[in-house]
């Protein structure tokens, strides 16, 4: 067992200057994400919520700060490793490939999952939880709606067991059911795993901040603050 | 012997100006002035370049061959950058030293260890063999550009979307990088395919014009056809090589804002 204080990941002072140098995107944003939590980030649109987890998952260029991972600086080589344990997912998805379980196949084409395999069965299983039945695997990209598609999104990071689990307004797309389904599917990924696990949830919706996370951040003007 | 040509044999050719003249007018194309300019442009080029040759051909001398080589180099790597939709800072120069590197290369095997002549700068060959590597070339890395950019603005998300799930800057960029220098070697394939058949190339018309030997011109354009398709193939592919190190970073960042759109 980990212990409960165990800092998977530290922000420091992120920062981001906009393009014409005058304002922030970021400012000086700090963050602690603790083993076994989740935590949520509201705030309007263009506040910045996007431009942080971008930030934590180090895909963009910062002006300044620095990420830590379980207490050490990632060096620019174990990057990829370290996404692989932190997977951002992208608010819109991106599937390039022609259905969805050659989608759901794609990433252990990639060095960092290589030694890992596809597991239909645990696919399949998440899939009945979210109210879809196997044919949905054949299922053409082109006609995928947006709901569905962050449907295989969301199911093309969990399988890869990451760390952390980064959310960028993941149920946006979603029927009011299934969204019930997958917050619940994702606390009890969170909570019935025995290796630490932590949940950021980036979403407009404050009473859906209020359901899945007990820790909620506000984020306005590139300024991160506990929420009330 | 080939027949030499007259002042005056050139102004009867000139003169067929007029039957595009004629059809701009009648079709009230609004043509007229662009065909004249287009006309005088031909005639002024051309003649310079032949003064300029005739002038370098006499003066045999490396250095000056070599600054006539660097020009035509320059001009070439900048057309290329002409014809792209997406730029970022820096195509400029990647592109010269792509068209550069692969260019140069391949005259150097062309002319110490194919055709072997001595001297190497013998403006005769070096000048005309470098023209039609720079010409194919250009369109290479032109079309190589174009599609990288291009590739890449359309799957902007799915290249990020496989960098959020750990893949290195190389497997992101792998697709775009494969369809932007196959978009770049197609062309001279497909030369190559017809060439003799549908298309008799200049270089082996010119020979034949010149009172060459058929077999000879033919052997000659065999040996043109596989430099330029090596220049090509070397300058899409170091082009688009350059290209993927300004738009990714060494911290497998994907940087989308560096490519502007041509307005």
């Amino acid at each position: 067992m980990y212990s409960d204080d165990l800092v998977l990941l530290e922000a420091r002072n992120l920062q981001r200057r906009h393009p014409d140098r005058r304002r922030w995107l970021l400012e000086n944003v700090s963050l602690d994400l603790f083993a076994a939590t989740r935590i949520s980030i509201t705030g309007s649109s263009g506040s910045g919520k996007t431009l942080l987890l971008r930030a934590l998952a180090m895909l963009d260029p910062l002006d300044g700060g620095e990420i830590r991972w379980q207490g050490r600086p990632v060096s620019r080589d174990a990057i990829p490793e370290f996404r692989r344990k932190l997977i951002y997912l992208q608010q819109r998805p991106a599937i390039a490939e022609p259905a969805v379980e050659a989608a759901l196949q794609r990433p252990f084409r990639l060095a960092v999952h290589r030694r890992r395999q596809f597991d239909r069965g645990r696919i399949v299983a998440w899939l009945d939880r979210l109210g879809r039945r196997e044919s949905f695997l054949k299922k053409r990209a082109v006609d995928l709606s947006g709901g569905e598609a962050q449907i295989v999104a969301l199911l093309r990071a969990l399988q890869l067991d990451p760390t952390v689990l980064s959310l960028d307004e993941p149920t946006a797309a979603l029927d009011p059911a299934t969204t019930k389904a997958a917050e619940e599917m994702l606390g009890d990924w969170l909570d019935e795993s025995p290796q630490p696990r932590a949940i950021i949830w980036v979403t407009h919706d404050a009473e859906q901040a209020a359901r899945v996370a007990p820790r909620r951040f506000h984020m306005d003007a590139g300024r991160l603050r506990k929420a009330s | 012997m080939a027949i030499e040509l007259e002042f005056w044999q050139l102004a009867i050719a000139a003169s067929l100006i007029l039957i595009s003249g004629t059809i701009s007018l009648l079709l009230h194309l609004e043509l007229e002035r662009r065909l004249l300019l287009a006309a005088v442009r031909t005639v002024v080029q051309l003649l310079l370049i032949g003064l300029v040759l005739g002038w370098i051909f006499k003066a045999n001398q490396w250095y000056i061959v070599v600054a006539l080589m660097l020009a035509m180099t320059l001009i070439a790597g900048f057309a290329a950058v002409g014809r792209t939709g997406r730029r970022y800072r820096g195509i400029w120069l990647d592109s010269f030293v792509s068209m550069w590197a692969s260019s140069w290369l391949i005259l150097a095997v062309a002319l110490l260890a194919v055709v072997q002549v001595d001297p190497w700068y013998k403006p005769q060959y070096a000048i005309p063999l470098l023209g039609m590597i720079l010409g194919n070339t250009l369109n290479g890395i032109s079309l190589g550009l174009d599609r990288l950019g291009e590739e890449l603005a359309a799957k902007r998300d799915e290249v990020e979307s496989l960098l959020a799930l750990g893949a290195t800057r190389w497997e992101a960029a792998l697709a775009p990088i494969q369809q932007a220098v196959r978009t770049g070697m197609i062309p001279i394939i497909n030369s190559m395919m017809v060439v003799g058949l549908v298309s008799l190339p200049g270089m082996m018309t010119g020979q034949l014009l010149a009172g060459a030997d058929p077999l000879q011109a033919v052997m000659y354009q065999i040996v043109i056809m596989f430099l330029i398709a090596a220049g090509t193939s070397l300058g899409t592919v170091s082009v688009v090589l350059l290209s993927y190190r300004r738009l990714f970073t060494p911290e497998h960042q994907f940087l989308p804002g560096r490519l502007v759109k041509r307005g």
